[in-house]
């Protein structure tokens, strides 16, 4: 009833079936989120990013940092309780394309908005070792030399338009002022600054550890749990 | 996941299973209707190669077997099979807050130990030393050093000069809220000889060589600019973080350039408020361990509260 005489013999029809067998796992795990990318909501008052954070973020791209720095927290205890709340879909839909990564020669950036003073960024950016002896990380100290031009920003804006970004003719035009005498560094630590802004606001792993083990403001914890329930 | 996509995983997850019965099936009924250990497939291969006709092994075929009943346990009780959720109810979220919930309980049985104790208390007490130091390291030695010892524009927190106040209160504060210092930038105001003169003014104050003439010239200068933030005695003053400048204790560097690029654009101190990020209760362990390390640097701190 079944001849595999003819698959066997034939190393073509065997290498599409292989192909056919093979595609039923990405059909089944790739194409549903392929179409479900395109009904991924921004978090509330998500907005796409300001001309000079943009301009930072293509620094960022062009030097290479995803090659050492992911911006994905992983839904780990032990990495929400280093970065804060894990990474959620809402969060990168402003991304084209997303900086998530997968390789942490450094640290996790998606949360890194605040965590130093713009000083320290500049000063960690000329030379990493100046404020952190044992880090591995390469200087870039060229990057306060090196300045845009802002119709070169703006077009990137109105790409991004077409994809759905809602940026005004306002906010294109905004970035003449906005990147006026700024730097790639300016432009990449204003990014930096950035990244976590919109983070889910419920239980960052420290904070409510530490309501908890506190006992005495029971109204933190309260307050906590609610804003966990509401993610 | 839109239900159409859910229906293209569970038929494709269906056609799989099935599949492979089917195939194991037409393949495991395949063994010799005779029983000969000698009988062929029937195949030959370039004249004379040929293969014979075994049935499965037994311990492959129960393996196999074994496979797809894992498969169908796994659909049943895990998420995965479209948009069922599993019968166990399995998320990643809620994996994560159970996580989350077992260090938060074994973090506040240790922290409770902590509770209610002075600030002086706990920078005595070893156990909150090791694990304020635990948390110095995680959180503040990429800005102050793993010494504690800072950096040029990062404060030292290993000697007892203190440029926001030594006391207990001030240093949790600055760790909770965060400080942000302001000095003006003064070239446009002083002019090119007025901050030569300054900055000479302020090497004399610590000793420090300088050109006698421009130091008097800078002290009247220092007298009318200066004086509201760093105090008359150039003592500075710790409710604006502006720091003393008579102690010959730098924070961005004691070198004429320095000094001087300090007064001509100014400088934005900033520590970033850490009560988010690390919560209150560790926030009073690494001000107790950093209390710790500047009254083990000698001298005795009266605001440090003492215990030494």
């Amino acid at each position: 009833m079944f001849k595999h005489d003819k698959v066997e013999k034939n190393i073509g029809l065997m290498g599409v079936l292989i192909a056919v067998v093979i595609s039923f796992g990405g059909i089944a795990e790739i194409v549903p989120l392929m179409f479900d990318a395109q009904i991924v909501e921004p978090l509330p008052g998500m907005k796409p990013y300001p001309p000079l954070e943009l301009a930072g973020r293509d620094v960022y791209v062009s030097e290479g940092c995803y090659n050492c720095h992911s911006q994905m927290i992983r839904t780990l205890q032990s990495e929400t309780a280093r970065y804060g709340h894990y990474s959620v879909a809402g969060e990168s839909v402003y991304d084209h394309p997303h900086q998530w990564g997968s390789k942490r020669t450094g640290p996790d950036l998606a949360r890194v908005g605040g965590r130093y003073s713009d000083e320290w960024h500049r000063v960690h950016m000329n030379d990493p070792r100046a404020v952190v002896p044992e880090s591995n990380m390469p200087g870039y100290p060229w990057l306060a030399d090196r300045f845009f031009d802002a119709e070169d920003v703006k077009n990137r804006m109105r790409a991004l338009r077409t994809l759905g970004h809602p940026y005004s003719d306002e906010d294109i035009d905004s970035a003449t002022d906005a990147l006026r005498g700024k730097s790639e560094m300016d432009a990449l630590i204003a990014y930096l600054q950035g990244l976590g802004k919109y983070t889910p606001k419920s239980e960052p792993a420290a904070e409510t550890t530490a309501a908890a083990a506190d006992g005495e403001p029971l109204a933190a914890k309260v307050d906590a749990s609610s804003t966990a329930g509401g993610d | 996941m839109s239900s159409a996509m859910s229906w293209l995983v569970i038929l494709l997850a269906v056609i799989n299973v099935v599949g492979v019965v089917w195939l194991l099936i037409v393949t495991a009924q395949k063994a010799p209707e005779d029983n000969d250990a000698t009988a062929t497939t029937g195949h030959a291969w370039d004249g004379d190669l040929v293969e014979y006709n075994k049935p499965l092994p037994r311990w492959w075929l129960w393996l196999f077997i074994g496979t797809v009943i894992f498969a169908i346990i796994y659909l049943v009780l895990y998420p995965g099979f479209g948009k069922y959720a599993g019968v166990l109810g399995w998320n990643q979220n809620s994996d994560h807050a159970a996580a989350v919930a077992v260090a938060e309980e074994k973090a506040s049985t240790i922290m409770a130990q902590f509770d209610g104790k002075p600030l002086p208390a706990l920078a005595a007490d070893l156990k909150a030393q090791s694990i304020g130091r635990n948390v110095f390291a995680n959180n503040c030695a990429t800005c102050h050093g793993s010494d504690a010892r800072g950096n040029p524009g990062f404060p030292n927190l290993a000697d007892n000069d203190w440029i926001w106040g030594g006391a207990p209160e001030n240093v949790l504060s600055s760790i909770v809220d965060g400080r942000t210092a302001v000095m003006p930038p003064l070239g446009a105001a002083l002019g090119e000889q007025g901050v030569t003169d300054v900055t000479a003014y302020i090497r004399s104050l610590s000793g420090l060589s300088h050109d006698t003439r421009a130091a008097a010239a800078g002290g009247e200068r220092y007298a009318t600019l200066c004086i509201a933030c760093h105090a008359a005695d150039a003592t500075g003053n710790p409710l604006l973080g502006a720091p003393n400048l008579a102690d010959n204790i730098w924070l961005y560097g004691s070198d004429a350039a320095t000094i001087a690029e300090g007064i001509n654009y100014g400088r934005y101190g900033q520590m970033p408020a850490h009560g988010p990020i690390i919560g209150e209760q560790r926030a009073r362990l690494v001000a107790a361990y950093v209390l710790h390390l500047s009254q083990q640097s000698g001298g005795a701190s009266a605001s440090a509260g003492g215990s030494r």
